[in-house]
């Protein structure tokens, strides 16, 4: 699996990540060289082998539903650009 | 016209083109808030109404570090709504990361289950109704329930170049529900949401309440001739009401075939309904707006369900509303009507079983026997009371018990039918019981066979000339006898005994 350059741009462009053209074009060695190492792992036949999400056995908990958080609206806002009247202001969006 | 040939091959709604008959394919993604306390995967509060941003922990505002917990009730809700709707429970499910970018969305991404869901395929069936032009009960087939995130809120109109975000709907935990493309008609798919709506209040995974936004549709429309493969179909987000959903079918389906039939093609894509206008249009969405790059989330482990946990959801799920409709019929004995109209909703259905027990609790019978008082008492007269009010049989100023004491009071002859509506009329206006009114007020029927006699004698020495045509073979005039001691006697009177002491008197 390898990327290009049109590639590249268009996942800057999904992250929302800014790229120059020069950072785009140094991006796609470096990001087909990663790609390439990680590659080595399909030399392994795993035919059979159950996919592993963790190398302890360990299961997800839950919580239980009760009201533990919340009321910090201060907190929360704390770092936002822009609060008004308790909400995130932020430029318009609309459809 | 040609039916379409298919199992189903119900629905006769056809969309009339200039190139001839068009049937209409539907299916339906239904996002319903699971009812809990706190959110999906903080415990933040999922209350309704609150001041901006106050349900609002720091996982729900996606502070860096901040890392998941499921709320086990979310699950929990999930899993026996599944059941309710006879689905595959998958005991290995697992949580994807949808990525895009909107205000609304914090965390850059809404945690998902797109590859392996909570729950898999099920169905559900809707009555018929030959006036909606639904010939035969039909099986729609879920495809899959998933849980996942909502978003948080947007106003547009506070600000002249801002938008306002408010988070605390972020994270509360909904179900999507999507169906196979069963429906043929909008009937069909209103018949649909209100049946699932119906199902999950019965179970209580979800109140059900269009309005606040706790169920929502996203409306998948295509249309075909007769016969052939699926046509390209279009989705219209976010449709919040049966009505709306029903219209937003129609319009579809026939601009679409205005498109195809003026020599145009359907392109599929995300469009919105306008309520105002009673129309849909395009959403006109960046060409890569839907490149949602899923993954599975790293932050959360494979879910894993234990047999006690699914034990205890198949335990705790009640009676459901098909199951409770036969037995009404077949044990109580009640017509498929009133039988279809109680059980439609949970809280009526809870309200008749109440009023139920205590009705045979209070005449000392078994509940089949009074079973066809009871339900004719409540779709009747309180269903034509609560109409008249305009309050829901949650709100009902006349309780269950009081139902069951007036029901008891005609049971036993304390009360003619007329009285009983009297007495009813003065408890919908008091929420007094029955007994109190019929005292303080005097409403007590006579079926005393002295005093009836008594008024019977004077009645007729007061029309001697009456008397006399009668016996002279006027039969008609009996009425006339049985309304003026009815009179006599202000309405108290027991109106059969009337009736036999009157053809004793009379001879």
């Amino acid at each position: 699996m390898s990327v290009d350059l049109p590639t590249v741009r268009k996942i800057a462009s999904l992250a929302r990540i800014a790229v120059t053209d020069a950072e785009a074009a140094a991006i796609v060695p470096e990001l087909n060289n990663i790609l390439g190492w990680v590659e080595q792992l399909s030399a392994v036949d795993t035919d059979g082998i159950a996919p592993m999400t963790a190398v302890i056995p360990n299961s997800l908990r839950l919580r239980d539903d009760v009201v533990t958080d919340g009321n910090r609206r201060d907190d929360v806002l704390k770092n936002a650009p822009q609060a008004e009247h308790g909400f995130f202001a932020v430029p318009k969006v609309i459809e | 016209m040609t039916n379409a040939a298919e199992g189903d091959g119900m629905s006769t709604y056809r969309i009339q083109g200039a190139t001839g008959d068009w049937e209409v394919v539907i299916g339906l993604e239904v996002h319903a808030q699971i009812t809990t306390n706190a959110k999906l995967f903080s415990g933040a509060s999922t209350k309704f109404g609150s001041e901006p941003n106050a349900n609002v922990s720091l996982v729900d505002a996606a502070m860096p570090g901040m890392l998941p917990v499921p709320n086990g009730e979310c699950i929990r809700q999930a899993v026996r709504t599944g059941m309710a709707l006879g689905a595959e429970i998958n005991r290995w499910s697992r949580f994807d990361r949808k990525n895009y970018f909107y205000a609304d969305l914090p965390q850059g991404y809404q945690i998902s289950q797109l590859y392996h869901p909570l729950v898999g395929e099920g169905s559900l069936m809707v009555e018929a109704d030959e006036k909606a032009g639904i010939a035969a009960p039909k099986t729609i087939g879920i495809e899959r329930i998933h849980v996942e995130q909502d978003a948080g809120k947007l106003m547009h109109d506070q600000h002249p170049t801002r938008s306002y975000v408010d988070l605390n709907r972020s994270g509360v935990a909904l179900m999507e529900i999507v169906s196979r493309p069963d429906m043929r008609s909008p009937a069909e798919a209103g018949a649909y949401l209100r049946k699932l709506r119906s199902i999950l209040r019965y179970v209580g995974s979800c109140d059900g309440n269009m309005e606040e936004g706790s169920m929502r549709a996203d409306v998948n429309v295509s249309v075909r001739k007769a016969g052939e493969p699926f046509g390209t179909r279009t989705e219209t987000k976010n449709v919040n009401s049966v009505r709306f959903v029903m219209a937003t079918i129609e319009y579809e389906a026939n601009r679409q075939v205005d498109v195809i039939e003026g020599g145009g093609t359907i392109v599929q894509e995300t469009r919105l309904f306008d309520p105002d206008r009673t129309e849909t249009r395009s959403m006109r969405s960046k060409e890569d707006a839907h490149d949602y790059r899923y993954f599975p989330d790293p932050d959360l482990l494979p879910l894993e369900l234990s047999d006690a946990f699914l034990s205890e959801c198949e335990a705790s799920l009640p009676e459901l509303p098909d199951a409770k409709r036969t037995r009404y019929e077949t044990a109580l004995g009640l017509s498929p009507y009133q039988a279809a109209v109680i059980t439609a909703d949970v809280e009526t259905a809870r309200w008749f079983e109440a009023l139920l027990g205590e009705t045979a609790v209070a005449q000392g019978k078994s509940e089949a026997e009074v079973a066809k008082t009871a339900s004719n008492w409540l779709t009747s007269d309180l269903f034509g009371a609560l109409n008249r009010l305009g309050v829901s049989i949650g709100d009902s100023p006349v309780t269950t018990a009081n139902g069951a004491a007036l029901l008891a009071l005609v049971a036993d002859g304390t009360l003619s039918g007329s009285l009983a509506k009297q007495v009813f009329e003065i408890m919908l206006e008091t929420g007094d019981a029955p007994g109190r009114i019929v005292d303080e007020r005097g409403l007590r029927q006579t079926s005393d066979t002295g005093a009836i006699e008594a008024v019977i004698a004077d009645v007729m020495a007061r029309n001697a000339d009456k008397v006399a045509e009668y016996r002279g073979g006027k039969d008609k005039l009996f009425g006339f006898f049985v309304g003026q001691t009815m009179k006599a006697m202000a309405g108290k009177g027991n109106p059969a005994a009337i009736n036999d002491l009157l053809k004793k008197a009379l001879g």
